[in-house]
């Protein structure tokens, strides 16, 4: 199963309700995925450079807190519940280095400059309270419930999946060769959390994407290299793509109107959003990519 | 007599259309804001006429028996799967599987269908205005289907005896479907089936028939390159 929704804004007026629309995509969708829950947000950021998207795990944000601006003076850090976005102007090379090598018990879960990503285990509507989806604003957003089946219901197990700067990936199906491939990409030097099969298409895409492929062009070669049943929605900092395999037994519909693109498994998911009886309702094709923004 | 699925509960609903029986006036129902809900209108047996003003979800109209069903919007997944008898019309797009599996009846879909329609289909007559997808009549055991557009990949794979007719182009057939001769008792199909559903715009011999090579009923070695 898994539930997977996207929403993008063609009108700016609309920005400050994306995440009242996200979240009731996302607690709509819950029947599809009960067992966690994740959601990226893509908003610019105007006074710093970068974003960095931390979930916590078990650690005290105070002494979070504490570690990091030991090393980081100059940075801005907000918790939201068990996790904690971090502005700064500092790159991701030296961040992501000081998380590996001195904050080994954090996730950074997501980093970029428009990108802000909350995942964790539990029914999405309670998930989406938690880090109060509601009240968040941004041009467009992704998000994720899972039915977990491949690999354990964790934090590092739920969606969505970042391996790059501002990009991220959401997966309703399951890969059959993400084994063969996660030991590829990491000879290429990808990193990977979990033994998740979506992290590993996440990884594919990053890998392609570093090495000055398009998007569509990236999704269109993974039509060739991944093997399995899904439905893919990619965010990048401008947009989204949608991809189905060929097969196309994973679902997936679109709604568009003047004022959004909108990407749910099913239309119930957006049954709430505005206008959406009046808006172009179609289903994707199999193996034929879709993008807006990019 | 109009059903709010805002202020009842879809199985409020579906129980009440479910237990009309013969004696009831009251015939005549509209069901508002159905929001994409999955099984609305679901194991309907009764000769009553339900429109639904709507998207609709999974497994709508499934299991009909007798009722006219017409839903306003698109339908998702398995729109009268199932169905033995009665008549299911989509005036928007149906999703995957439509028709899957159904005995009798008739499934009108105004719009396109997409993969899979007439899957294992076992008697029902399915017209589809506009295109289908991919594997459409998918092991198709009897009854008929009309496409008035286009029909993707593999049309008819592994099809026992129902009849296909296509206006548009085909992609490609499937596994042991073929193109076979439109005969006058093939255009009365048409015809009824053209009448049946409202269409006026086009004659039986604007369509193709196509059908089972029959070679794949029961496994023949001489025929292996074939599955």
């Amino acid at each position: 199963m898994c539930g997977i929704v996207g929403i993008y804004l063609k009108n700016k007026k609309l920005e400050k309700s994306l995440g009242r629309f996200l979240s009731g995509m996302l607690k709509n969708m819950s029947s599809r995925g009960p067992d966690s829950a994740g959601f990226a947000i893509y908003k610019e950021e105007k006074k710093y450079k970068y974003k960095y998207s931390i979930c916590l795990n078990k650690i005290n944000f105070l002494t979070f807190k504490k570690q990091f601006t030991k090393v980081i003076k100059k940075a801005k850090i907000e918790q939201i519940s068990d996790h904690v976005i971090i502005k700064t102007n500092e790159k991701p090379e030296k961040i992501l280095k000081i998380i590996n090598e001195k904050l080994k018990d954090i996730s950074l879960v997501g980093y970029g400059k428009s990108i802000e990503i909350f995942k964790q285990v539990g029914n999405p509507e309670k998930v989406v309270k938690k880090f109060n989806l509601e009240k968040l604003e941004g041009s467009h957003g992704i998000g994720h419930t899972r039915m977990a089946t491949e690999s354990a219901i964790t934090t590092d197990g739920s969606h969505p999946y970042s391996t790059g700067e501002d990009e991220c990936l959401v997966h309703n199906g399951s890969l059959s060769n993400h084994n063969n491939l996660r030991r590829e990409l990491r000879k290429k030097g990808s990193k990977f959390n979990s033994e998740n099969d979506t992290e590993v298409a996440a990884g594919y895409i990053s890998n392609s994407l570093k090495n000055k492929n398009t998007l569509k062009d990236t999704l269109l070669s993974g039509l060739k290299d991944l093997d399995g049943f899904y439905t893919f929605i990619t965010g990048t900092r401008k947009g989204f793509a949608i991809v189905r395999d060929e097969i196309a037994c994973k679902p997936a519909v679109i709604a568009e109107t003047n004022d959004y693109v909108a990407i749910a498994s099913e239309f119930q998911a957006m049954a709430h959003l505005p206008n959406v009886n009046n808006a172009k309702i179609f289903e994707p094709d199999p193996g034929i990519v879709y993008t807006w923004g990019n | 007599m109009n059903l709010d699925l805002k202020k009842l509960k879809l199985r409020e609903v579906n129980q009440k259309l479910q237990n009309i029986g013969s004696k009831q006036n009251q015939r005549s129902f509209t069901v508002i804001n159905p929001e994409g809900n999955h099984a609305i209108c679901a194991g309907l047996k009764d000769e009553i006429d339900v429109t639904i003003k709507g998207h609709t979800g999974y497994f709508c109209a499934g299991m009909n028996q007798n009722a006219f069903v017409t839903i306003t919007g698109n339908v998702g997944t398995g729109v009268a799967e199932n169905m033995m008898s009665g008549k299911v019309h989509v005036k928007g797009n149906a999703s995957q599987s439509a028709g899957a599996t159904a005995h009798g009846g008739l499934l009108i879909i105004d719009g396109d269908a997409s993969s899979r329609c007439g899957i294992s289909m076992k008697g029902v007559d399915i017209v589809v205005k506009g295109s289908v997808g991919h594997m459409c009549a998918f092991m198709a055991q009897a009854g008929n289907i009309l496409i008035c557009g286009d029909a993707g990949e593999a049309l008819g794979d592994s099809i026992y005896e129902t009849e296909i007719y296509v206006k548009g182009k085909v992609k490609s057939l499937g596994a042991d479907c073929i193109e076979k001769k439109l005969e006058r008792k093939h255009e009365m199909v048409i015809e009824n089936l053209l009448k049946n559903s409202g269409i006026k715009k086009f004659k039986p011999s604007d369509f193709k028939r196509y059908g089972s090579a029959r070679k794949l009923y029961n496994f023949k070695i001489d025929n292996l390159s074939n599955y």
